[in-house]
């Protein structure tokens, strides 16, 4: 298990200063995430529906993309399982920095009702995960409040934090 | 690549020797169309296909072997998660599978409700294959309109179930609710609705020649191979071949319901289109049979058979005996008789079946479900040999395969 | 000394067993009760042997020596009409008697009926495939074979097909346990990391009540977060949800929420 805390709402763990090309930078690349269409399982129908008429995700400035290379957000909305691991670590690190990944459902947090031989428990297993959201399947008001608290994560972020060292997950 | 890790970007499993001057296009996992996880391995000539191999497992989370641990009960909401588009639907198939294991009947209100919720479920299926099948295809606009009609019904849904997407409201042996008490006038508000929409979805589409151009004569079923593939469903349907579990094998109320089974016999992608929109339509006929039905029945949710099924919560809070035999229930788990059924129902992807060996303890021995969406995607392997590309696309999206119900 | 538990089936039991109790049986009936299956069964059993025969639950169930299965097959869908392989599986009974029970689903689209054909196999025999009858069976044997190890001869692509190509050993028999065993716990580490890789991420979480101490502090009721640190001992502070942080320049500078319209119905 990650052996770090998810603190989403101080600065992104080091006492930096924010500065205004930092708030811009932050502020264009907040209001303009980019979602990998992941959908595995079951949460991918609730993340289609926030896609959908009533829950409008794209007022966020979201495009699902279907290519990695020109996305920011990873949003893992199903049931990640063993044989799959291995391509969503690879999608994962074609991805071009910055990148952000919210773990949607159960199933993706923790592994879920699933706990089975074939069943990852837990996509943070895999790969460093930025917000996590509870629900199976969650509603579609919970993925905008997610998508929302990720702004606000990115708000407080330094631009550089490309450069910081990387954890392995 | 940044992260340290063992990952080479090469094709494992794939071997390189080739004589012919195809081309490997890899499908893969991830999908930018929302079918879910196939990986299809194609090898084309140009732009024609000449060799496919779908390749499954990508969702596998060992739900058969979940059965064989978790009591009867418990498992009903895990059933929920397979084809979950209309999780009614695989609850019931399931529910009834147990309820003819046990030898019991669910009660007339009981059915009612439950045939309700199928049919709602249904129409929720059909406009979720409308709504990616035609952004497959290209018409997105599609998808915003068949969501937006999903959203009233999910409302419903939702009122009565608690859950939009993973339902699990009926129980082995009934329903543990009654309808809210709005909820049938809002239901023949929603029916109206949907009528007047899904006729301008028919006008966008049915006689659209772009649309026509992409879906005749792509993905062509012949009556044999439906049936030695074992296909079932919309896809039998559009062979011409007339069979619908609720018509021919009927369960449940079918046999008293009036409503018609549209049939296509042109064999390709544009007669399962038009098979599965008049589908809808034949839905709100049958919903609206069912609202004087409702009113009539008695109110019995539950069926009486104390030996394996909790009573009411009235009594359960009233009399001691009740609250013992459901403690038990729970906790234990009923012991159903020693044998096997296999009991099919008609989902809205086909036929749904499930194989319950049982040998008498609280716990299923095997549990053996049989989906619709494998076999048609086992077809994947013959019927793309020879189409173009996108009519690849085309396919995928009209054969309505999910794969919560292939992997399981 | 600990108690000793059987390796060959370890799958969930019931913890409570009544001695005296008996178990009723889904009923089986005789084959002279319905008219088609008797015809059936008269017309099936001029040409094959079988073991043993009833009617349970609307199905036909004719039980058959698994070396003729293909020519069984063959004629229940040519001169019997009953023309599709819903399904075929098998069902683990090594523990009990040391091999697989395989069945075979068939459905007569003309005649309305089901029918279904067992036969026992041993544990290290293997059977025919009726892949050349039905295409349906193609993935269901596959199926079979992955999950549960039964051999299927002359069947044209035997591979592995839910599980991953180098998985080891067969997820359905009951010898192997729902959480999955020392290779599958590591199989994606090892994949994607190496073994290398084993402490760094840890093993899996597979207790459904653990409980983190840390819980509370990082995973906070929604809506009502408070700052790290912050002491909730004495009471939360009031956190409305706010759409923009209070320190940054502010994007909508003359929102007022009491002039919002609220919906009374959801359009």
């Amino acid at each position: 298990m990650a052996q770090h805390k998810v603190n989403y709402l101080q600065d992104g763990g080091a006492p930096i200063k924010l500065t205004t090309i930092d708030k811009l930078v932050n502020f264009g690349r907040s209001n303009s995430l980019w979602p990998m269409t992941y959908g595995l399982a079951c949460c991918a129908i609730e993340m289609m529906a926030t896609g959908a008429s009533r829950y409008d995700f794209d007022r966020f400035g979201t495009i699902f993309r279907a290519s990695p290379r020109q996305s920011d957000v990873l949003i893992i909305a199903g049931t990640l399982t063993k044989k799959h691991a291995e391509f969503m670590r690879r999608l994962y690190d074609q991805m071009p920095d910055p990148k952000w990944v919210i773990s949607m459902g159960s199933c993706a947090n923790t592994g879920g009702m699933f706990n089975t031989y074939a069943t990852v428990q837990g996509a943070d297993r895999i790969i460093p995960v930025d917000i996590y959201l509870p629900g199976c399947a969650p509603r579609p008001e919970t993925l905008q409040y997610a998508l929302m608290t990720l702004q606000r994560k990115i708000r407080k972020e330094s631009i550089f934090r490309a450069h910081k060292k990387k954890r392995l997950v | 690549m940044q992260q340290p890790n063992r990952l080479k970007p090469f094709f494992e499993n794939i071997n390189f020797e080739r004589e012919d001057n195809t081309m490997m296009v890899n499908f893969g996992p991830q999908h930018p169309s929302a079918h879910g996880q196939l990986r299809l391995i194609l090898e084309l000539q140009g732009e024609e296909v000449v060799k496919s191999r779908p390749m499954i497992g990508y969702l596998h989370r060992g739900m058969e072997k979940m059965a064989e641990n978790m009591i009867y009960n418990e498992f009903l909401p895990t059933t929920d998660r397979m084809d979950y588009i209309a999780a009614t639907s695989n609850n019931y198939g399931y529910a009834l599978a147990i309820e003819k294991l046990l030898g019991i009947e669910a009660p007339r209100r009981a059915e009612i409700i439950r045939t309700m919720l199928l049919e709602l479920n249904r129409i929720t299926s059909h406009l979720f294959w409308l709504a990616t099948h035609a952004l497959d295809v290209g018409a997105m606009s599609m998808f915003l309109y068949c969501f937006r009609e999903r959203e009233y019904a999910m409302d419903l849904i939702e009122d009565y179930c608690g859950a939009r997407l993973t339902h699990s409201a009926v129980r082995i042996g009934g329903v543990p609710l009654d309808l809210p008490s709005n909820w049938i006038a809002d239901c023949m508000s929603f029916l109206e609705i949907l009528e007047t929409e899904i006729k301008k979805y028919e006008g966008l589409l049915t006689e659209n020649r772009i649309w026509k151009m992409r879906l005749e004569n792509v993905g062509i079923i012949t009556q044999k191979m439906a049936k030695s593939w074992g296909c079932s469903g919309i896809a039998l349907r559009g062979s011409g071949i007339k069979w619908d579990l609720r018509k021919e094998m009927p369960y449940g109320i079918y046999d008293e319901l009036d409503f018609d089974v549209p049939i296509a016999h042109t064999c390709d992608s544009y007669g399962r289109y038009k098979i599965c929109i008049q589908e809808m339509y034949e839905s709100s006929k049958i919903l609206k049979q069912l609202v004087p039905m409702y009113e009539k029945s008695e109110s019995q949710l539950m069926a009486h058979a104390p030996n394996y099924i909790s009573a009411p919560k009235e009594q359960i809070m009233t009399q001691n005996y009740s609250l013992m035999q459901h403690f038990v229930l729970v906790t234990q788990g009923m012991r159903p008789p020693v044998g096997e059924v296999y009991v099919a129902t008609e989902s809205p992807k086909g036929e749904l079946g499930y194989y319950v060996v049982s040998d008498g303890s609280p716990y299923a021995y095997r549990m053996k479900i049989r989906t619709p969406s494998f076999q048609h995607t086992a077809l994947l392997e013959e019927i793309l040999v020879g189409l173009q590309l996108a009519d690849v696309v085309t396919l995928i999206g009209n054969l309505n395969i999910v794969f919560g119900e292939i992997d399981r | 000394m600990r108690k000793y538990t059987p390796k060959d089936n370890v799958q969930r039991q019931a913890p409570f067993s009544d001695r005296f109790f008996v178990s009723p049986s889904v009923p089986r009936l005789d084959i002279s009760s319905d008219e088609i299956f008797s015809s059936d069964y008269e017309a099936f059993i001029k040409s094959f042997k079988v073991e043993d025969a009833y009617i349970e639950h609307t199905h036909l169930v004719l039980n058959v020596d698994k070396n003729d299965i293909v020519e069984i097959v063959k004629f229940l869908s040519e001169e019997l009409e009953y023309d599709m392989l819903m399904e075929m599986s098998a069902i683990d009974y090594l523990a009990a008697k040391d091999g697989y029970e395989l069945f075979y689903e068939m459905l007569s689209l003309s005649k309305h009926k089901r029918l279904r054909i067992k036969c026992f196999l041993n544990k290290n025999d293997s059977v025919e495939s009726v892949t050349s009858v039905f295409n349906s069976a193609n993935w269901s044997e596959r199926e079979m074979y992955d999950m549960l190890g039964v051999k299927v001869l002359n069947h044209p692509n035997m591979k592995r097909i839910i599980m991953p190509d180098d998985w080891y050993d067969h997820p359905l028999r009951k010898t192997y346990p729902l959480q999955g065993d020392e290779a599958a716990s590591w199989y994606e580490v090892d994949k994607i990391f190496g073994k290398e890789a084993r402490d760094v991420i840890g093993p899996e979480q597979r207790d459904p009540a653990a409980i983190d101490r840390y819980d509370t502090e990082r995973f906070a009721r929604l809506g009502h977060e408070v700052p790290f640190q912050t002491d909730i001992t004495e009471f939360e502070p009031e956190t409305p949800i706010s759409y923009q942080e209070e320190d940054t320049s502010k994007i909508m500078k003359t929102l007022k929420p009491d002039e919002s319209v609220v919906l009374k119905r959801r359009r």
